[in-house]
């Protein structure tokens, strides 16, 4: 009995000294460059989870297929580590904490959705241990001087303030007199990426002289934005403009075709994700839908080539995408190159001299040109657009003459 | 908030018509997830918190019918049986052990059950807002301007037409006889030969195939998400509160009031008080009932 107790005092004893032990070394394993991401496998974010890991996975395979990592002159291979934080903010700052202490990890990729980042950035800038994240567009997350985390993707006051610049160079195209005549309504969501997105279309609006007529902020569980919509109808503005997540994208398409909404310009944040498209064909055509990321840019790079053979290769390697990738993914592929790229230039692997590399970071990549700013956002890609046509497809929006206006909606 | 209303009465005073008629077909769902919980409420003297989860599961059902080629208005009445059956084994496995314990054990039971119930219809559906296809048509008055989809008025003549039943049941039938007597009182009812734990376990599963019915009216109105459960049981809640137990006109009356309430805040507040606006009626009701009932307040010394 006595003997029993002694055992499991003795390997308790030896997993809490591993624990102490373990940090000095396991940054990088023989080889292999360890890198740690808490991800949401499971809960509300999950299947965006999933989408993340596997361009993560992807890149790590095309990386480590194509001679990996060569620092000192010598090649290393990248692994990444992943934990399941139920989409819960507390877990994913209790596992980011686990994987520097415990699992000795110095490199992190980032977890999924701008509040999980939230979460996790104080304990990755506590350790001093760099971040680069592929899914956090909030603003705030770049206004805290947080000097370890570096974001790939535009980030979130770009969704749907160029839609307005957009708009504004049609004007007189149009048949309107001036930009001032212009009245924008919108509907965001009361949660922090909506209101980064509200904040860029305010500031558009006002450096356009657009007025804008309708401000709502919806409830984050506000199935039902009809009382919304019947302000819009009697008001008859020119703009309209929603962001909510998918469930604001379903909710606002669901009500335009019951309502009959008409509108000249629509523009809606996640309709892919929400699969308007196929879902409410009718009230989705002629949307106009922010994307980080087109399958036609120019740009070329080493590793994938350019973005139509990233999704050609991509499909071939998981052929459930075959009709089309979701920019999550992509982005987290991204984020990988920027690690590889930043320990090449770094030639080391001391935390702060791969902090200053990526920072430095100045590079090509087939999701687009990547270059940080002082705070960590990227600042030298732009959003896309594209606009969802009759038959369902989308086309790319690269110039205000690609746009179908008005929508040729027939309820 | 004052061109607001200006809007209202002075612009475009048509708008009314739509607000109300939403508001009609928002409370007649409400209404019958209310009328759910109050029976549970009062019978059982359990506070079900997985009350909304229950309108989502049921609208799942739907979306799982609808999927397999079933409009879920034929699919209903196999619906209501799936979800009464599903009432009767919570019943067996949870609910029968907490109910005579007191109120906290009910309400953690049953807000476990919620977290529960969500997290198995997340893995089993995914956490994407699902939406139900009614495939009607939606009627147009005023040149356009007010628009009435059919399923509203199908949902506000199903809504009726369950209501109706449920009084008719609750009144003359030997089950709805011995369901009302337990609430009055359940150990009289016990020695007048009632098995209350059959009345406890029908009734809760009534429950479930109510708030069912609620839910396939909810997937061709509104979207589905695992966890947009918290919206409809904060709303029956403060129905419920607001009404008082096994009062059915005032369950149905509230419901409408919350329904008209919350549109008319949507509109002259803003859509981010349109939620508040339910729990400022409550806090109305819940005042004036205190002024009322003041007269009858006695202290026991």
């Amino acid at each position: 009995m006595f003997k029993k107790y002694s055992i499991a005092a003795g390997a308790a004893l030896a997993v809490g000294l591993a624990g102490i032990v373990a940090p000095a070394v396991a940054k990088v394993e023989g080889d292999t460059i360890v890198i740690g991401s808490s991800l949401s496998f499971t809960g509300k974010y999950s299947t965006n989870g999933f989408h993340t890991q596997k361009g993560y996975d992807f890149a790590v395979k095309r990386i480590n297929d194509t001679g990996g990592v060569k620092v000192g002159g010598k090649s290393y291979k990248i692994k990444v580590v992943y934990y399941d934080d139920e989409s819960t903010p507390s877990r994913a700052s209790q596992l980011t904490e686990r994987l520097v202490n415990q699992d000795g990890v110095k490199f992190m990729l980032g977890p999924y959705s701008s509040s999980m980042t939230k979460a996790v950035a104080p304990v990755t800038e506590k350790y001093k241990v760099p971040m680069v994240e592929a899914e956090g567009a909030s603003r705030s997350l770049f206004t805290q001087g947080y000097r370890y985390i570096f974001a790939v993707l535009s980030t979130s006051e770009f969704y749907l303030a160029p839609v307005l610049d957009l708009i504004a160079e049609r004007t007189k195209k149009d048949g309107y007199k001036s930009v001032s005549d212009l009245r924008i309504a919108m509907a965001f969501e009361n949660d922090p990426f909506s209101l980064d997105v509200r904040a860029g279309v305010v500031d558009t609006a006002k450096k356009h002289g657009m007025k804008i007529v309708i401000d709502d902020k919806l409830p984050a569980d506000l199935s039902d934005m009809s009382a919304t919509l019947t302000k819009f109808k009697a008001l008859k503005p020119d703009i309209l403009l929603v962001s909510g997540h998918s469930k604001g994208a379903a909710t606002a398409a669901r009500q335009f075709e019951e309502m009959k909404i008409n509108t000249r310009y629509v523009s809606i944040t996640h309709c892919e994700s929400a699969k308007v498209h196929v879902k409410f064909p009718k009230s989705a055509n002629g949307l106009l839908c922010p994307t980080q990321w087109l399958t036609n840019l120019p740009n070329s790079e080493p590793i994938f080539g350019n973005a139509q053979k990233y999704d050609a290769d991509f499909k071939k390697a998981y052929p459930e995408y075959k009709t089309g990738i979701p920019y999550q993914t992509t982005q987290a592929s991204a984020a990988v190159l920027v690690w590889k790229d930043a320990f090449e230039r770094a030639n080391s692997f001391d935390t702060e001299k791969v902090r200053d590399a990526i920072s430095a970071t100045d590079m090509n990549t087939f999701y687009g040109p990547i270059k940080f700013s002082e705070a960590g956002n990227n600042i030298a890609k732009p959003m896309f657009y594209r606009q969802i046509q009759p038959d369902g497809s989308y086309t790319n929006i690269v110039s205000h003459k690609d746009m179908t206006v008005p929508r040729k909606v027939s309820y | 908030m004052l061109d607001n209303l200006q809007l209202l009465f002075v612009y475009a005073p048509v708008m009314n018509v739509q607000m109300i008629l939403d508001g009609i077909f928002i409370g007649a769902v409400f209404a019958l997830a209310a009328y759910g919980l109050a029976l549970v409420w009062g019978v059982m003297n359990v506070k079900n918190l997985a009350q909304g989860d229950f309108v989502i599961m049921g609208g799942y059902v739907a979306f799982t019918a609808h999927n397999i080629g079933i409009h879920p208005v034929l699919a209903l009445p196999i619906i209501a049986i799936v979800m009464f059956l599903y009432g009767l084994v919570v019943y067996q496995l949870v609910i029968k052990r907490v109910i005579d314990n007191d109120m906290f054990v009910s309400l953690l039971a049953t807000f476990g059950l919620s977290l529960f119930m969500q997290q198995v219809m997340n893995l089993i559906y995914g956490p994407e807002v699902q939406t139900v296809d009614s495939h009607m048509y939606i009627m147009t008055m005023f040149d356009d301007f007010v628009t009435v989809p059919t399923v509203k008025i199908v949902s506000l003549g199903l809504a009726a037409f369950f209501a109706t039943v449920i009084v008719i049941f609750m009144t003359r039938s030997r089950m709805g006889q011995a369901i009302r007597a337990t609430a009055q009182d359940a150990r009289a009812a016990r020695v007048l030969g009632i098995d209350t734990n059959k009345v406890y376990m029908f009734t809760f599963g009534l429950n479930s195939a109510i708030c069912g019915i609620a839910g396939v009216l909810v997937s061709m109105i509104w979207v589905l998400q695992p966890f947009y459960g918290i919206v409809y049981a904060l709303r029956t809640f403060a129905i419920v509160t607001a009404a008082g137990l096994g009062n059915l006109p005032g369950v149905i009356t509230m419901s409408f009031i919350l329904g008209w309430v919350e549109q008319y805040a949507g509109i002259v507040a803003g859509a981010e008080y349109q939620i508040a606006a339910a729990v400022f009626v409550l806090i109305g009701v819940l005042s004036w009932r205190q002024v009322q009932m003041r007269r009858q307040r006695q202290v026991v010394r």
